[in-house]
């Protein structure tokens, strides 16, 4: 079975959730659309709203903060950062499993809140006989686990969980053999540091960089970050920001923009880039904007292949 | 990359010619704040001067940014002017188009400095 990855959280910074305004604006904006047309059935009324809408108008980007899987078609789960997209993606390996004990090897970018938030809600951590494997190039990392789940802030302390959790330490830049997957870390610039990977399995190739900032008066960063993404045939990349706020009003909070990260891949060509960790401000039509505008600037600025640009939402799927 | 300085009143006009982008914006953007500073230091306007310029990446858009924040540091202001079609979509894809005032023309940007500057372009 080919490599694919599924996305439980795209957010940054916090979970959002539509509210019944956002609800009426889409039915509002979808019924100006189908004006003077008429629907024999709910299944042309479907075909309609599938194939003549805005993603912005049918589909929401999501609100859950950072969770995202590599399935890799084995007995063995992979899965990137525990924001609260780890809820539904333990609903998910339990749903699977039925009954039986998982094995689940995550990979933490960082500790901050929104990507540790959802551990406490990971079903499969209840469940006894799991084991998960938490992997990180930070020392603080089992220590922020613990700390968030102890009294008072959670009524289940980090002790009491019935999985079986190991914490292992990996170090930056060398290539780690995790179950048959290659992984490889590398520093990203975060407030405390962040790491993305490099996932490697049968000649497909996926980087997760979130929660890094790119400064671009230093060349030879960017030239570091290109060789990580090099040849990358899916770059999953922290776009938060439009670029002016990324370097202006913003610059410093440790997160990127859609234009560096085209122009990160043209450099690395990377074959798609998938804009993440989405900014908590951003309603589904903003998002929709900007990705728009990385693909016009894809074009604008093509020299070889085509590069893909599409952006996260929660459920996605692709195949590398 | 040279910048073309051009004085009318209390404006300074900077011609940007070519592509910028991370292989010349260190020596541009060294360039361009001598210039800024000195006229935003005597409480004048700066405009760049696009109409040359081909091709801006992000690193390019960047010295602009830099010499905006010190222009407002000193008072001055920094507008934009004469942009070729393909810059001024990239202004707008980044954003860039709400940060600075964007002219369609330096004449514009040169009446909107000041009536004198505007008068001495006429002249010249």
């Amino acid at each position: 079975m080919p490599m694919r990855i599924r996305f439980w959280g795209t957010r940054g910074s916090i979970p959002v959730a539509l509210t019944s305004y956002d609800i009426r604006d889409k039915l509002a904006r979808a019924l100006v659309e189908a004006s003077g047309r008429s629907f024999a059935s709910y299944e042309d009324a479907h075909a309609f709203a599938s194939t003549e809408l805005d993603f912005s108008v049918t589909h929401t980007f999501g609100g859950h903060t950072p969770c995202v899987e590599l399935d890799l078609g084995g007995e063995e789960y992979f899965v990137c950062d525990m924001g609260s997209g780890a809820r539904p993606f333990g609903v998910h390996v339990l749903a699977r499993q039925a009954r039986r004990p998982a094995t689940v090897n995550v990979f933490m970018s960082h500790v901050h809140w929104d990507h540790i938030m959802g551990f406490p809600f990971f079903g499969p951590a209840y469940v006894p006989g799991t084991r998960i494997r938490i992997h990180s190039c930070h020392d603080v990392c089992e220590q922020a686990f613990r700390l968030q789940q102890a009294a008072p802030c959670f009524p289940v302390d980090f002790a009491q969980l019935a999985a079986t959790i190991e914490f292992v330490k990996l170090e930056p830049d060398v290539a780690h053999d995790i179950s048959g997957l290659t992984v490889t870390p590398h520093l990203q610039l975060h407030s405390g540091d962040s790491y993305g990977f490099r996932f490697q399995k049968d000649g497909k190739t996926v980087v997760y960089s979130t929660d890094s900032e790119h400064k671009l008066e230093n060349r030879a960063e960017a030239e570091s970050f290109a060789a990580f993404f090099r040849d990358a045939d899916v770059v999953i990349f922290d776009a938060m920001y439009a670029l002016a706020d990324a370097i202006s009003v913003k610059a410093d909070w440790g997160h990127s923009s859609n234009i560096v990260g085209v122009e990160l891949c043209q450099m690395a060509r990377a074959r798609h880039l998938v804009l993440f960790h989405h900014e908590p401000a951003n309603d589904d039509a903003t998002l929709e904007g900007l990705l728009k505008e990385a693909r016009r600037f894809e074009e604008l600025t093509r020299s070889g292949e085509p590069l893909r640009v599409s952006a996260a939402w929660d459920g996605l799927e692709i195949e590398p | 990359m040279g910048l073309a300085a051009r004085t009318f009143a209390n404006a300074l006009v900077l011609g940007v010619h070519g592509r910028l982008d991370q292989d010349n914006c260190d020596a541009f953007r060294a360039d361009l704040m001598t210039h800024v500073e000195r006229s935003a230091h005597q409480g004048g306007v700066v405009i760049l001067d696009l109409s040359g310029l081909e091709y801006v990446s992000s690193a390019g858009l960047r010295c602009f940014m830099l010499a905006s924040r010190q222009a407002k540091a000193q008072h001055g202001r920094i507008f934009v002017a004469a942009l070729q079609p393909m810059v001024t979509e990239i202004f707008e894809i980044s954003h860039f188009n709400m940060v600075f005032q964007v002219f369609p023309t330096v004449r514009e940007a040169l009446a909107a400095s000041s009536l004198e500057a505007a008068a001495a372009f006429d002249q010249a």
